[in-house]
């Protein structure tokens, strides 16, 4: 069965790149638009995934992966967040937050096909 | 394009932000203390240059990366909110959207804005002087590109007990470590507590993982980019790739790692047992042990291999010195076949045996210098790929080359031969064959055609095929064409092959318009002409609307081929075996049964001959008794007849020379056993001209 892979920015050109990119890979994908809207859809569905953006309205990507790890499903599933070359604390909050992994924007549809494939194993 | 999509996309939401962006501002500049206006701005300005630069917007992305420098002062509180610092971003707002439409018309912007605005929005953070970094590349180059070498390393992976929470899977990096080489892990179990104690949540498992790849110990760090919070990691050099032979002792490497320490070895050594065993009551765990002893085989496999290696490295060799070889190759099989005949002539059964093992000896020399000059034709491939790109440029068309059997072997001169007549069939593809986008998106096509060439074995011979998803051959046109040329009467009765086949007849040509790419009417016959130099065969496949198969069937080596043997008027004559379908008698009775039409019952079916004597005007009676040999060529049967048929013959191919190259039926000579010539008949050029005559 194909994993499920959320992605959570508030840039919609950001989504419909990546849900591209991963539907091309093979995965199935589910969008949220914010924070919020992730945390609450991952309460609703099974996802093996999570790539989110740092910089959301309503709930940010920090407070994203407090609240996702805090979800018993979601406790283990490798996260990785989006994130710019001068958020380099942003990078340490984020992993000190739960955290998996990162990707520099801007990336390639390639360089986040390596990252999905290494963390999902 | 795909991208394409996603550039629109784009420039349509960075619209949107702008315009987000503009009201934040204007109301920024009432209430300067908001820091909810505040974010708002940072985050349309980081989107803004986030995805731009991901989308190839790499001017917007750098600039923006300035304005939002300053706007994360101003949320951190390091800076104010002033009107100036309102006004110059709102011009630098101004510039971004000009930049957007900058880049959807073609019209630059100002560029000394952007430095003005810039400067500007710099002086005011208090860093005018000094150098913004800019946007950086986000992967970085990986450093001084040397010669790979094969190391192998020892990587001891410790995680922390709590990996799991980082959503690390331990196992997956194990599992990466595996695809840069090969690698042997041993799980250490001596962290792991009794099972009451056991947080199932929890990792007490660390592995001792023995790697050999060539990508260096940054490639292994890569891998644990992510876990390098949660897992320890020690990476160390046990093989640099130079040494042979045998590999350290098991003792050396525990003491190496720590496991074992070197005066509890030297007691081990004093007594005689198994090391291993010793040091496990030495207190080392057994999973240390095991590890040491992977890593030890590991290595030594490592090594062997390389060595291995080395001895079947290969070697260059100027192609002449090969040709020369395959020449004297040549020589060798006929001196050979005039030793074998004299062997038998002698009756001597000593002498003979010899001759059979130099028969055998010769054989497999033979064999294997052939194989020797054989080349991949994948490299004429790759060549063929700039061509299909730069013709279908300039034809407007839009068209993908995909190759198969890259590594499909032929004869080097024959790979050299080919080029001209596959360069000829490609481009007749890509100008004849594949329609313009726009009259494929209109039958329904893709608009993007593809071109497939593909090489594969049968047999002894190699299968060239290139297929085209273009419009097709017409058939009506080609048949029309044909009798407007004259080369097949009006009323013809023609199978789909015989029709598709008339466009290898010289002359012939169904383009509308002559390009410069193709359609001079020249080619396709000369095509032909190449193929069969080779003694190879062409044939064509089309459906109107779908595309056009070309096949061509190339034999492995042009230097010695399989032929029978006949005899007419006292000369030997070769015929290739390879077209050879059947031999039959031709008694007197039948011939004169014929009432002097060339044609013979043969098992039910009327078949066509050629008597090669009078053909070639030999002199002589016919015996009473001729053999007809029926070969097939271009889904024909054809009857040729000799006096009789003497048997197969391994013919070492020798050209005739400058002197006789227009010789007209005869494609080359060979130097028989007993040192006679024999002429080796030119089939598809005799029956070519016999076709003429009789139109």
């Amino acid at each position: 069965m194909a994993k499920t892979i959320m992605t959570a920015d508030d840039s919609a050109s950001v989504r419909q790149m990546v849900t591209f990119t991963l539907k091309q890979g093979g995965y199935d994908v589910v969008e949220a638009v914010d924070g919020k809207d992730a945390l609450q859809k991952l309460s609703q569905c099974k996802v093996d995934m999570l790539i989110t953006d740092l910089n959301m309205p309503n709930l940010d990507g920090i407070g994203l992966i407090k609240g996702a790890r805090a979800l018993p499903a979601c406790k283990f599933i490798p996260i990785i967040m989006l994130t710019t070359e001068s958020q380099d604390s942003k990078k340490a909050e984020g992993k000190a937050a739960g955290a998996t992994g990162w990707i520099v924007k801007p990336f390639k549809p390639e360089q986040l096909m390596a990252v999905v494939k290494k963390v999902l194993g | 394009m795909v991208m394409d999509v996603h550039v629109q996309a784009y420039r349509e939401e960075a619209y949107e932000y702008l315009a987000e962006l503009e009201s934040s501002l204007l109301e920024l500049e009432d209430h300067p203390e908001d820091a909810d206006l505040i974010g708002r701005v940072f985050r349309v300005m980081h989107t803004i240059k986030g995805s731009g630069a991901m989308f190839g917007f790499d001017d917007i992305a750098g600039f923006t990366h300035e304005v939002e420098t300053v706007f994360d002062q101003v949320r951190n509180g390091q800076m104010a909110v002033s009107s100036q610092l309102v006004t110059l971003t709102l011009a630098a707002r101004d510039q971004i959207k000009a930049m957007l439409a900058a880049s959807e018309h073609g019209t630059p912007v100002d560029a000394a804005e952007s430095v003005r605005i810039v400067a500007g929005l710099r002086e005011l953070s208090g860093k005018g002087d000094r150098d913004a970094p800019g946007v950086t590349a986000a992967a970085a180059a990986h450093g001084g590109e040397t010669e790979p070498v094969a190391v192998t390393y020892r990587i001891l992976v410790t995680p922390v007990a709590e990996i799991f929470a980082s959503g690390t899977n331990p196992l997956a990096l194990l599992n990466e470590l595996r695809e840069l080489g090969p690698c042997q892990a041993v799980a250490q179990l001596g962290r792991v507590p009794a099972i009451d104690e056991i947080d199932p949540e929890h990792c007490y498992v660390a592995w001792h993982v023995v790697l050999t790849t060539d990508r260096g110990i940054e490639a292994i760090r890569d891998v644990f980019v992510f876990a390098e919070d949660v897992c320890e990691l020690k990476i160390e050099v046990i093989d640099d790739g130079s040494a042979s032979g045998g590999y350290k002792k098991l003792g050396e490497i525990l003491v190496e790692k720590g496991e074992l320490a070197p005066d509890a070895l030297a007691e081990i050594l004093a007594s005689q047992k198994r090391i291993g065993t010793l040091a496990i009551e030495k207190g080392v765990h057994p999973e240390a042990v095991t590890a040491a002893l992977v890593e030890q085989q590991h290595v030594k496999q490592q090594r062997e291999e390389r060595q291995k290696q080395e001895s079947a490295a290969s070697i260059r060799v100027p192609a002449d010195k090969l040709d020369l070889l395959v020449n004297l190759v040549g020589e060798m099989v006929t001196v050979q076949a005039r030793f074998t005949q004299t062997a038998v002539e002698r009756r001597d059964p000593k002498f003979k045996a010899i001759a059979e093992e130099v028969e055998r000896l010769t054989g497999e020399l033979r064999d294997i210098a052939l194989n020797i000059r054989m080349l991949p034709i994948g490299s004429t491939f790759s060549k063929f790929k700039r061509l299909v790109r730069d013709l279908s440029a300039e034809l407007g068309k839009e068209i993908e080359m995909t190759t198969a059997g890259a590594d499909t072997e032929l004869d080097k001169t024959v790979i050299e031969k080919l080029n001209d007549p596959l360069v000829h069939l490609l481009r007749n593809s890509i100008d004849h064959g594949i329609e313009l986008p726009e009259v494929r998106a209109a039958g329904g096509k893709p608009r993007q055609g593809t071109v497939h060439l593909a090489a594969q074995h049968a047999g002894d011979s190699v299968i060239l095929s290139i297929k085209d998803d273009g419009a097709g051959l017409d058939r009506e046109a080609i048949r029309a064409k044909a009798v407007e040329r004259g080369l097949i009467p009006a009323n013809a009765e023609l199978s789909e092959k015989e029709i598709f086949g008339q466009i290898f007849a010289p002359g012939f040509s169904t383009a509308k318009q002559v390009t410069s790419v193709s359609g001079r009417g020249v080619g396709m016959d000369v095509v032909k002409r190449s193929i069969e130099a080779l003694r190879g065969s062409i044939e064509i496949d089309s459906r109107r609307g779908e595309g056009t198969l070309i096949s061509i069937r190339i034999p492995l080596t042009p230097a010695i081929i399989e032929s029978l043997m006949v005899m007419i008027g006292g000369n030997r004559y070769l015929l290739p075996l390879s077209l050879v379908d059947q031999c039959v008698l031709f008694p007197k009775e039948d011939r004169e049964r014929c009432h002097g039409r060339d044609m013979v019952n043969v098992r039910g079916r009327m078949i066509p001959f050629i008597p090669i004597r009078e053909r070639f005007g030999l002199a002589g009676k016919r015996p009473d008794i001729e053999q007809i040999v029926i070969v097939e060529m271009d889904g024909m049967q054809v009857g040729l007849v000799v006096d009789y048929v003497i048997g197969e013959h391994q013919t070492v191919i020798k050209s005739l020379g400058p002197a006789y190259k227009d010789v007209r039926g005869v494609s080359g000579a060979t130097i028989l056993g007993d040192g006679a010539v024999a002429l080796i008949l030119d089939l598809p050029q005799i029956v070519q001209s016999v076709e003429n005559e009789a139109a």
